[in-house]
Formats: structure tokens, sequence, C-alpha cells
């Protein structure tokens, strides 16, 4: 048991020991100003996408507009920096801007969540889509002197050597707040909504507040990801927000698997890297091959990862009982510790009940055959 | 009479959403996904028609009819090889799916046509009919008639034939449907070709109004289309008629009003989550109840 203790912590000793490292190389000014652009994007994706997962892997609602809740913090944020000072340099500013921006997308977070009381599936995720539109197209037909138009918001870039190390302190409050929040008593009561929302409300859940509540964190660490970005950049575009950014940030919590926090760290991470490694790599003609590459590996992972037809096969071959045989560990024993994501039940699948009481049965039988022995 | 002149252009530009959201309707309560790549199949239909018109120069419709074949073909292919073998999985896996595929056809048609519009003019209608005060272009009642006719012929497919009846058996239970003797996979691939072919049509009629053919051009068309199909309840055939005509005259309408024109994305998006606060199955859609 005392190991599992540490296992817990893993992610934040991880993460901490990179700020740490990443802190001292970037304040030296050995790091170069590429890495520290793609570490600030790294820090910014991750945010984004431990966020959203509480959404879709915890609470198992679809959103499809969590670009929109970074785009109320990023502009509201590069304002807030804007009108208190122009060259933007001071500690103090920063975190302000943080603070304001994620309590306004905080407040847009507590409004989309008002309709997902009501609503479920796939028509929660066309409000959050619509959200997300709504939110953009009120940006860029807002005045040149509040928001700066179809030109987009002028915000203070933030000396990137400092930035990054607040994106890495970001990023490890997202954690701290997400995670202790996912393991708690609440967290509980967020999965059993997923799992069967009537059977929970019967249990004297309450599930206003916790839809709520999950539809509010998530939402300001958006809009926290989303200040940052503002501040990484010397321009606010509200065309950067569209649809296609809240699909990414969807595609990296799915492909880091659904209610896994360090998957999606992991994936955020490695998405991020490959984009950003893929533009400087494919120059000139070859540019448009990364968008195909993105296209073709996504649909075969999913397919791979999800498709009945080849259950075997990825039972066979598969990263967990990797690295079980590497750790001489049967992946079998943590099977139950698996969050059952893909299962968002509104009603009791028949077929399930029937053949899981087979093999109860079964198991049943063969106990008294050897008790007979 | 301008009120009148409006109303129509917002009915036609209506009746080419309600094609696209047959599609996104269709596909949603026959296979019960949310088909993402569905606006593409209409920029794809598009480029089609682009190569059409360069290799055969002026037969229109022959490149009409190539591009709508070709989309059905497509919507059948990527059926076949992208959602088919997903059967059975969990929504939001087939959901990805659908994602994946919108980005890998916008990336190929980057790759084949480069990123530069295309300027493509499919049937040139010009002038407008005149009664009175009263002028309509004839382009708009074109596209009235087509999309008129297009419903009527759905609605009794659907109605009518076999095929039609056993549709709508899979969308009500698939189960009871396959022991029936319905062959599921059949019925889905026919969805598919339906949609798809739609789009294509529909793309046409998106071209007359603004030629210029980019591999963006169907993915905003796509998610109005799909909120329209939302508005009128996904999964009903009348509720995405209902609904695409009801968006394309709001948007007429915001269009005309200065003060509100910049918006009309805004008004379109937030009407529809309006009527799924009142009515959270959209205008048409059936309330399942929900047992444990």
């Amino acid at each position: 048991m005392a190991n599992i203790k540490w296992k817990r912590y893993l992610n934040y000793i991880v993460i901490s020991a990179l700020a740490v490292l990443f802190a001292v190389l970037s304040l030296t000014g050995t790091l170069k100003l590429g890495t520290q652009i793609l570490l600030e994007k790294i820090t910014i994706s991750i945010i984004l996408a431990v966020s959203l997962s509480m959404v879709v892997g915890f609470l198992g609602e679809l959103s499809l507009g969590h670009a929109g809740f970074m785009c109320v913090g990023a502009y509201i944020g590069g304002k807030v920096a804007c009108l208190v000072d122009g060259d933007g340099n001071s500690h103090l500013i920063l975190i302000t801007a943080i603070l304001v921006g994620g309590v306004v997308a905080a407040i847009c977070g507590f409004i989309i969540g008002l309709p997902a009381l009501r609503l479920k599936g796939d028509y929660l995720a066309i409000v959050t889509l619509a959200f997300g539109e709504i939110v953009r197209s009120l940006f860029l037909n807002s005045t040149p002197e509040s928001f700066g138009s179809t030109l987009g918001l002028k915000t203070p870039r933030y000396d990137s050597r400092f930035l990054l190390i607040y994106g890495f302190v970001f990023v490890l409050i997202a954690l701290a707040v997400i995670q202790n929040l996912i393991k708690s008593k609440h967290g509980r009561a967020i999965t059993a909504i997923r799992d069967n929302e009537i059977a929970a409300k019967a249990t004297g859940i309450n599930i206003t507040k916790y839809k709520l509540l999950v539809f509010i964190v998530s939402a300001f660490f958006a809009g926290v990801a989303g200040v940052l970005f503002s501040h990484a950049n010397y321009t606010v575009q509200s065309k950067t927000f569209d649809y296609n950014y809240s699909i990414e940030i969807l595609v990296m919590v799915v492909l880091g698997g659904m209610g896994s926090i360090n998957g999606a760290i992991i994936s955020a991470t490695l998405i991020t890297f490959l984009n950003e490694e893929l533009t400087t790599i494919l120059t000139g003609e070859l540019s448009v091959l990364k968008d195909l590459l993105y296209a073709l590996i996504l649909i075969l992972l999913i397919i791979y990862n999800n498709a009945p037809a080849l259950k075997g096969v990825r039972e066979k071959y598969n990263l967990r009982a990797f690295v079980g045989k590497i750790r001489k560990h049967d992946p079998a024993a943590d099977k139950d510790d698996e969050a059952k994501w893909h299962r968002v039940p509104t009603k009791i699948d028949m077929n399930e009940v029937l053949s899981t009481d087979l093999v109860v049965k079964e198991s049943r039988a063969e106990k008294g055959d050897r008790g007979g022995k | 009479m301008e009120f009148i002149s409006t109303l129509l252009n917002g009915l036609s530009s209506g009746g080419t959403y309600a094609m696209i959201a047959l599609g996104y309707t269709m596909v949603y309560g026959i296979a019960k996904m949310l088909n993402f790549a569905h606006g593409d199949v209409i920029m794809v239909g598009g480029y089609i028609m682009y190569v059409m018109m360069l290799l055969l120069s002026q037969n229109v419709f022959l490149g009409i009819a190539v591009a709508v074949v070709f989309c059905v073909l497509l919507g059948i292919l990527v059926e076949r090889l992208a959602y088919r073998p997903l059967r059975g999985a969990s929504p939001l896996a087939v959901l990805i799916t659908a994602i994946g595929v919108s980005y890998l056809f916008q990336s190929l048609a980057l790759i084949v046509f480069k990123s530069s519009p295309k300027m493509l003019s499919v049937l040139q209608i010009s002038g407008a009919l005149k009664l009175g005060k009263l002028s309509v272009d004839y382009s708009t009642i074109v596209t009235l008639a087509v999309a008129a006719a297009v419903m009527t012929a759905l609605t009794l497919f659907v109605k009518k034939t076999k095929t039609g009846r056993a549709m709508v058996a899979v969308s009500e239970d698939r189960d009871a449907a396959k022991l029936m003797g319905i062959n599921v996979n059949f019925i889905i691939m026919i969805t598919f070709a339906i949609g798809s072919g739609l789009a294509a049509l529909a793309g046409v009629f998106m071209l007359m109004k603004a030629p210029s053919l980019s591999n963006t051009f169907g993915a905003m068309p796509g998610i109005k289309a799909f909120t329209a199909a939302v508005i009128g309840g996904i999964g009903s055939i009348p509720g995405a008629m209902v609904g695409g005509i009801l968006l394309g005259v709001i948007e007429a309408i915001s269009f005309k009003i200065p003060l509100i024109a910049p918006y009309t994305d805004a008004i379109e998006f937030s009407i529809l989550i309006i009527i799924l606060l009142v009515k959270p199955t959209g205008l048409l859609g059936k309330r399942r109840r929900e047992k444990v």
C-alpha cells in the first residue's frame, strides 16, 4: 500500500522537477528562444487538456467549446494587462490578469453549465459548440477601441523566460485542484453522475451542484490558459479560437485516454511538440502534409483502440501489457481501476447484464466443483 | 415588398441548409452518430465540379451529376472504411473518427488544389422574375424548387418504399430491425449515400450564391446545417427541413438589419440555445423516456 501513496504524487514530482530544471535553464539563459516558446505552448496545452478532461472524462459530457472559454480568458486577461500597464512585465499584473481572466471565463462556464442541467449528450455538445462560436463572433465584431475588432487585440508580450515558469506553476495548480477534486468524495460523485445519472440522483447526489462545479472549474482553467496565451503572443485574434481548436483539445483528451489526467498531460505534450516540430521540419511544399499525417494518425489510432473486431489484437499488443511485461506485472489486475469512459449509459445495456449474470453463475459453479473435489 | 423578397431569399438558403441538415439527421437517426465530416463532402463535391468544368468545358449538368455520384460513392467508402469498423464502439470514438475524416478531406483538398480559392461558376442563372414591385432572382426560384422537390421525394421514399420503411425501422430499434431480417449494414450504407448525394447537390446551390471554393468551403455551412438539424430535433426528417428553413429565414432577416447584421452567426447560435432550453429535444424531436 505504501508505494501507491507516492505513485499518486508521481506526476507532481515529475512536473515540478521539469519546472525547476527549465526555470534554472531559462533564467541562466541557456535555453533557446524556440524551446522557450515551445515550452510555453506545451504548458498552455496541458492546462487546457487537463481542464477539458474533467468535463469529458469525468463528468462524461462532450464539450466542443473549450476554446471559447480560452478565448474569453485571452481577451479579458489581455485587456486587463493593457489597461493597467503598457509594457506588461510586472509579476503582479500578470497574476491579476490571470485571476480576472479565469474568473470571467468561470462565469461563462456557469452560464454554459445551466443548459447542461437540462440537456445531455449530443445536444449539450452542440450548445457548447454554439457558445464557442458566439463568443468568437462577439469579440470579432467588437469596436476597435474595446477589443480590437477584426485586427485582434494587441497584448503585451510577456518575457518568455518568466512566462514559461508561470506556465509550469499554473500547470501544477491546475493539476493540484483537479486531481484532488477528482480523488475526493466530490470526484466520486462526479464519476457517479457519468456512469449513471439517474442512479446517482437516487443516491442523493446533488447533480445540479456537481455539474455546475465541473463546468466552472474547467472554464476557470481554460481562461487561465487563455490569459497565458495572450501574454505569449503580441496579438489575440478571435479566429485562433475556432471550432478546430476546441477539437484539437478534445483530441488531446481522447488520445490520452478518457478519465486519465496523466494521459491527458502526456498526449497534450506530445501533440503540441509534434505540431511544432512538424511545422519546422516540413517546410514549403511539404507543410501541407502535416495535417494529412495528423488526420491519418487520428483515424487509425481511434479505430485501433476502439474497433470491436480488433479486440483480440488490442489485448495482445498494447502499451499497458508491454509495460506490465517489463515490470512482470499482470495488467489484468489493474482492470478494475480503469475508467470505463466509453460507456456513458443512460440505461443499462441488457446484453451486458445478461452476459455478466451467466459469467457469475459459471464461476460459482466452478467454485462449487472445486469445493466438491 | 422587400420583406417578401428577403423572406424568399431566406427560404432558398434555408432549403440549402435543409438539404445538408437532412444528411446529418438521417445519419444520426439511423447510425446514431454525428457525422462531422458531412460538411466537407460539400467541399469535395465542389472540387469535383471544378475538375469536371475544366475537363468537359461547359457541360454543367454532367458536371453536377458526376459530382453527386462521386460524393455518393465517397460517402459509402468512408462509411465502409472509417465508421463500420467502429460499429458498436462508443459514440465518442466514432465522433472523433468523423472529425479525423473531416481533417483528412480538408488536408487532401489543400494538397491537391492548393490554398488559393478557386473561382467557379456553376449554373449561371441571371435575371430576375418581376411581379409588380416584387423582384425575385431566378436562382432563388430554382434553389427553392429543387429543395422542395428533393424534400418531397425523400419523404415519399421514406414513407412508401420498402428500403425507406426499413430505414425507419432501423432508426427505431436496430436490434429488432435485424431480427426482422433487415440488412442493417446495407441500410446504413444507403443512408450515407443519400446524405452525401444531398450534400453535393446543396454545394451546387451554395456555389451559385458565392462562387469561391476553398478547402474550408464546407466547414461553416456544415456547422450551420448541424445547428439546423438540432433545432428541428436531430433524427427527425421533417425536423431537419423545418430547422433548415427557419435558420435560413432568420439569417436572411438578420442580414437585412444593419445594426445586427455582423452578429448574424451569434444570433443563429443563440436561437439554437434558447430553443434547446425550452424544448430540450428540438422542435420536432421525440422525447425518449429514460429508464434505469
